[in-house]
């Protein structure tokens, strides 16, 4: 989620294999990140899955079922549901005849697991398809020799294979024969034009589970004789622990252990409420040092945006020339809080730690860094801990961080039980991992009507953005360009979160770029586009977007919106155009103004281009919460501190945004044929610029700073 | 500890708590009904919603002491079979991303439909007001407790 990485070159040879069930079938083992290991051997029978081997296992039934094993944590962007979509169609099944299905807990060996969001169906894309397709030709070679024919005289349909006498096979029939068979390489890929499962909604395959209460995420969990636990953790970041008093605790009814680790008190109880209560009973006596408060981050943030100390990510041509012969110099400072994720599932992880082993099962997005930690942690083999992924109730990038599970194993470990972690909403909340405080200052030098020189500031608390942001859109289009970056490192700890450093830079970006146009007079669309002319061609292999593409989403997104058309009284618009994860993104924000000075957001029009899209009623669904999110965290997400206390510890005092809020989102996606790129991410970050530049329209306020209800209404803060 | 008499989808248990114990750590932890959510734990969320005689109430609120004779239905025990209208039109709508949510905002449509069988979109807005979905499929919610509206009418 956090980098978009070059793709590994795969080795068309060795990235499946295949085996003949003992019960009957044929078994593919694939591998889509990786190249198989050379002694990557494949099981006999399905209990003996390995998916240390492999990605995925997809298992052709002999009455031609087939049943796709994936392995692959869902976090609720739906790839479990649009991978084994891209397998069928080549394959050439009914998807009706498809079964998904997640890989076994409690499987050894069960480690190598993919968990990128928006990244999945990018890298999955071609192997996926070449698996299908070999596998099909696989099977149609095996008809062809049973009827001594050559294969390319069979036709296969829904995986029934045919001939031109009209005589049929199905895969069932043929399933052992062609396990028999050499791996078919490179088997002819199907044509976009002839897709049947690809670009058809597909409903998403738990949802039967989902819509009945089943135990499918991490919380839900349980083995017999298992313990619940819930940590008390300093109350404020940096603070420690002096000691504590446990006596009342111990008298919490169901209240078995109680005791110190690091800075931390573990509660363990048999029942997640006598935990709960047991905690809150903890008399606990912290160092009393004095600790980072909101008003010192907006202090040294801007502090390093005045100084000199930048690492400088990207510099063309002369800014400070630039600057210097300007007609005219236009600064602006954004600024943004840091956020919570609140995933809505609280954190939480089940350990068992014994002689013999390590069983760690829960939502965590990086399975592996977790089993290394623990096994570091706990002084034992790595090889002896084994880390079992449930269904995850969000993620955001929160569960990218394993420190809850590193707590839930070193709890096991001290209590030799099998112990559930939970948080509370509160210890999710104020316990950190948040997304970090940002403030840019960006400057613009105007000269002749044209823009000469840009320059991008970023003062980040713990860690900057990633190396390919400064090559976003406006890179390349602006002669003098330049992005620095500095940072603080702070007590409080932060993670990524759902588009990282994108999430507000497009909106620092984008309402910057608008109120540069506003000042120039200019159309604010026809000059983004201009902009992108400038780009086209260019032979700088860093610049990540598509300035064709991008023009092409701002295009339709104007005619989809009605952008030309007068909006009704009271409706005023806000359009904002972004790329990162590989996809270019352009929304236009219809708002009316409330009385109260707030805005009511009436509708979106959002148009995408990631390419192929496999799912279109998944794909929509991401992109109507991204977009939804985007602003819901744009109007109300805040989480300040004081003393290193957070100063919101619930969902009663910080705000999400909810059902009356959330406005109508017309998705459009560009119909291009290119490869897939990323979804579950690139539809927010545009989203909060589309509405300040809306909410400038009606109000004339410029905003600078999220969230903005905090300043909406409040003159002072309103930068204009 | 204690122990108490409570009717959960028709079922007659007798469970042993603290009298403060929650309904939904009962529901979870005690009968082994973890379709029922933990979210927040203060009645801002709605994932805990479960029926109590009927009506929409967070379970997180409602301790063990307080929940009686009445009859308290679980999404577990919404229908046998997903059939009942709300469910379908849960998945012919396709709602869910991650899905944790869900089985609240089911459990409060399902509520809401039955004491107001032909509601406005603002009227589901409002009763819908109370659920968070952190994924913020509220646009697809919104659809779903009308197309389950129409199939009830
Ligand atoms: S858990 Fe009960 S309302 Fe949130
Ligand atoms: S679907 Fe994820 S919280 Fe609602």
């Amino acid at each position: 989620m956090k980098n978009e990485i070059t793709l590994p070159a795969f080795s068309r040879r060795s990235f499946m294999r295949t085996t003949a069930l003992a019960g009957g079938g044929l078994l593919i083992g694939v591998n889509f990140l990786n190249s198989c290991k050379p002694e990557a051997k494949m099981p006999e029978d399905i209990s003996q899955l390995n998916f240390n081997n492999f990605n995925a296992y997809i298992k052709i039934a002999d009455n031609g079922k087939v049943t796709i094993f994936s392995p692959n944590p869902e976090i609720g962007q739906g790839v479990k549901t649009s991978m084994p979509m891209i397998v069928a169609e080549e394959l050439d099944v009914a998807w009706k005849d498809v079964y998904v299905e997640q890989a076994p807990l409690d499987t050894k060996n069960f480690t190598r697991q993919v968990a990128g969001g928006s990244q999945s169906i990018r890298h999955g894309w071609d192997i996926l398809r070449q698996t299908g397709a070999n596998a099909r030709q696989m099977l149609i070679h095996a008809a062809a020799k049973q009827w001594e024919i050559s294969p390319a005289d069979c036709k296969v349909s829904e995986g029934v294979i045919s001939d031109s006498k009209g005589n049929q096979l199905g895969y069932g029939d043929v399933v052992k024969a062609a396990a028999a068979l050499d791996i078919q390489d490179n088997a002819p890929l199907k044509d976009p034009s002839q897709y049947k499962i690809i670009g058809r909604d597909a409903i998403n395959v738990d949802i039967d589970k989902i819509i009945s209460g089943k135990p499918l995420f991490g919380l839900d969990y349980s083995k017999p004789g298992m313990h619940y636990a819930c940590v008390l953790r300093p109350p404020a970041f940096g603070r420690k622990l002096v000691s504590f008093d446990d006596s009342e605790t111990k008298k919490v009814t169901g209240v078995t252990d109680v005791f110190r680790f690091e800075d931390k008190i573990a509660v363990v109880a048999t029942n997640t409420w006598a935990a709960k209560k047991g905690k809150e009973k903890l008399q606990a006596r912290w160092d009393d040092e004095k600790l980072e408060s909101t008003e010192d981050h907006d202090r040294i943030l801007l502090g390093l945006l005045d100084g000199k100390d930048f690492e400088t990510l990207r510099a063309d041509g002369d800014v400070k020339k630039a600057f210097a012969e300007a007609d005219r110099v236009i600064e602006r400072t954004y600024e943004s809080p840091f956020l919570p994720h609140s995933c809505m599932e609280p954190m939480n992880f089940f350990a068992d730690v014994t002689d013999e082993e390590v069983e760690l099962t829960g939502p965590i997005q990086t399975p592996e860094g977790s089993q290394k930690a623990v096994a570091e942690a706990l002084g034992v083999d790595i090889a002896k801990v084994r880390v079992n992924m449930t269904r995850m109730g969000g993620g955001f990038g929160r569960r990218l961080i394993g420190d809850f599970v590193l707590e839930a194993a070193k709890i096991s470990d001290v209590v030799r039980k099998p112990v559930k972690l939970f948080y509370t909403r509160e210890d999710d909340m104020t316990c950190g991992q948040y997304r970090p405080a940002i403030k840019y200052r960006i400057a613009a030098s105007l000269k002749d009507g044209k823009i000469t020189g840009y320059h991008l500031k970023e003062a980040a608390v713990n860690s900057n953005m990633y190396g390919l942001i400064p090559n976003f859109f406006p890179a390349g289009a602006i002669e003098n360009y330049q992005v620095d970056v500095a940072n603080y490192k702070s007590h409080i700890t932060t993670a990524p979160w759902r588009a990282p450093y994108t999430n507000f830079l497009a909106f620092a970006e984008q309402s910057f770029l608008d109120e540069l146009f506003e000042i120039m007079e200019t159309d604010p669309i026809q000059a983004r586009l201009d902009l992108l002319d400038n780009v086209k061609g260019t032979t700088d292999e860093r610049i990540q977007y598509s300035p064709e593409r991008m023009q092409e989403v701002i295009r339709t997104a104007v005619t989809k919106s009605g952008w030309n058309v007068p909006a009704s009284p009271g409706v005023f618009r806000g359009f904002s155009a972004y790329y990162c994860h590989n996809s270019h993104v352009a929304e236009v924000v219809d708002v009316t103004m409330n009385g109260n000075g707030m805005p009511s957001v009436k509708k979106v029009t959002c148009v995408v281009d990631c390419g192929i899209v496999v799912n279109p009623t998944g794909a929509r669904n991401q992109v109507e919460g991204g977009v939804i999110d985007g602003i819901g965290h744009a109007m109300y997400g805040d989480l300040s501190f004081e003393n290193g206390t957070p100063g919101v510890k619930n969902f009663g005092a910080y705000r999400l945004i909810r059902m009356e809020e959330a406005p109508e989102v017309d998705v459009h996606f560009i119909q291009n044929g290119l490869s897939p790129t990323g979804l579950g991410e690139p539809a927010l970050p545009p989203a909060g610029a589309a509405l300040a530049n809306a909410i400038k329209k009606a109000t004339g306020k410029r905003i600078l700073a999220q969230p903005f209800t905090k300043y909406l209404g409040t003159e002072e803060k309103v930068i204009g | 500890m204690p122990a108490f008499n409570i009717t959960v989808n028709g079922k007659a248990h007798t469970v042993h708590a603290d009298s403060d114990t929650p309904l939904l750590w009962v529901l979870r932890d005690e009968l082994q009904l973890v379709g029922t959510k933990f979210g927040c734990g203060i009645g801002q969320c709605g994932a805990c919603t479960v029926h109590v005689d009927g009506e929409a109430t967070r379970s997180c609120l409602l301790t063990i002491g307080q929940a009686g004779e009445r009859k308290i239905t679980t999404i577990e025990g919404l229908s046998e079979d997903n059939s009942h209208p709300v469910q379908q039109a849960w998945k012919e709508i396709d709602v869910p991303q991650c899905g944790y949510c869900q089985a609240g905002q089911i459990m409060t449509a399902s509520a809401f439909l039955h004491s107001n069988p032909n509601p406005t979109s603002e009227d589901i807005r409002g009763a819908m007001q109370g659920n968070i979905c952190r994924c913020a499929t509220y646009t697809r919610i919104e659809k779903a407790v009308s197309l389950a509206a129409e199939k009830m009418s």
